[in-house]
């Protein structure tokens, strides 16, 4: 049988192992595929097992499954993300109440604790499904795909268009878990100043749109915006922003617009 | 705190290859766009693997610059930021390396 493994500068390969030890390619083996010299730069007395897996491989597998699950009932997904505080919440209900119907949607609800946003939410007459994450998963600062996925048989797919997962608010974590959805929507707040791109550039980078919500505050900010532009083209080039109030209503109906875009064309 | 997840994710891994051997030392990869903390992923490591077969387990973590590929100059450069421009001024680049997060290989305890 081959063994597989791979070498300090990247290069993967695989051989077949007779009875005797031998060496190739600057590096060498004893029969039983023991490193007997030196293959990346570490050595130590044991048997190296050369593993090659991606950490994240199995949350990326179940997020696949609830990508194929919601694509089967014809729902699009769309994972919202942002830091705690920055309007998540509130643009959702404001969205809910525009795109009442247009389009059916539902809410995957994630919070550390409380069902305070769900219950916001519900009121406005959509379907919810709550996670705490709390509850069973340790207090998790993120969703991740195995935490979505059993939210999924609480909410009526059949009757939906478009889910939209409110994810922990966290500017780090959430970036890192795929969850299964088709698009990656991010608000931020101007109070949180602009050089946040520079300093959580993973989330930034992930994301589809950033909505620059409270942009009703502005005038009372010394924030400087175009600073806050350049900062994020220096992480994502060609990154879509789009300025919104859930308070004033400003680019809302924007942002419901580039949702319903997502939609498969009827 | 992503980390605690991050490691929970490598034990599943590193059970499978390990296949009930006792293991030494986990090496893994991570990118430096990762925003995983090296200290605190080994400290969640011992609380992850603590009371499990794998307590004791040294986790080793490599970091992977990161490294853009100029698409005008083709000049290949490793960054501090991570605001992704050539030296050369260009913004027409291509990630070669520093989204790793990889489990790499395990060190066996020699028999």
């Amino acid at each position: 049988m081959g063994r597989f493994h791979a070498h300090a500068d990247g290069t993967v390969h695989e051989h077949d192992h007779g009875d005797e030890d031998h060496e190739h390619a600057g590096h060498a083996h004893d029969a039983e595929g023991r490193d007997v010299g030196d293959h990346s730069g570490y050595t130590t007395g044991g048997l190296r097992v050369e593993v090659l897996e991606h950490i994240l491989g199995e949350n990326d597998r179940t997020a696949a499954a609830n990508r194929a699950d919601f694509a089967s009932h014809g729902v699009r997904v769309v994972n919202v993300m942002s830091s705690p505080g920055a309007g998540k919440t509130a643009l959702l209900v404001e969205l809910a109440h525009r795109l009442e119907g247009r389009a059916r949607i539902g809410v995957v609800e994630g919070d550390i604790e409380t069902a305070l946003d769900a219950d916001r939410l519900a009121a406005a007459g959509v379907p919810v499904a709550l996670v705490n994450t709390s509850a069973g998963f340790g207090g998790e600062c993120h969703l991740d795909a195995t935490m979505v996925r059993s939210a999924l048989e609480r909410l009526p797919l059949d009757d939906l268009d478009l889910v939209l997962i409110e994810n922990v608010g966290n500017l780090v974590c959430p970036a890192e878990f795929d969850v299964g959805e088709d698009a990656r929507l991010m608000v931020f707040s101007p109070t949180e100043g602009e050089e946040k791109p520079l300093k959580y550039p993973v989330m930034f980078r992930s994301a589809d749109l950033v909505a620059v919500n409270k942009v009703d505050l502005l005038p009372h900010l010394d924030v400087d915006l175009a600073r806050f532009e350049a900062n994020l083209e220096g992480v994502h080039p060609g990154a879509a922003m789009l300025l919104t109030s859930a308070k004033t209503g400003e680019g809302v109906d924007e942002l419901a617009d580039w949702l319903l875009a997502l939609l498969p064309a009827s | 705190m992503h980390e605690l997840s991050i490691c929970a994710a490598i034990a599943g891994i590193v059970e499978q290859h390990a296949e009930g051997r006792p293991v030494e030392i986990v090496r893994i990869d991570v990118g430096h766009l990762r925003q995983v903390v090296p200290e605190t992923l080994q400290y969640s490591w011992e609380l992850v693997v603590a009371d499990t077969p794998l307590a004791g387990s040294v986790l080793e973590v490599n970091h992977v610059p990161l490294v853009v590929r100029c698409d005008a100059c083709g000049e290949s450069t490793e960054l501090d930021t991570a605001v992704l421009r050539c030296p050369c001024g260009s913004t027409d680049v291509t990630l070669t390396s520093g989204e790793e997060l990889l489990v790499r290989s395990l060190e066996l305890v020699d028999a």
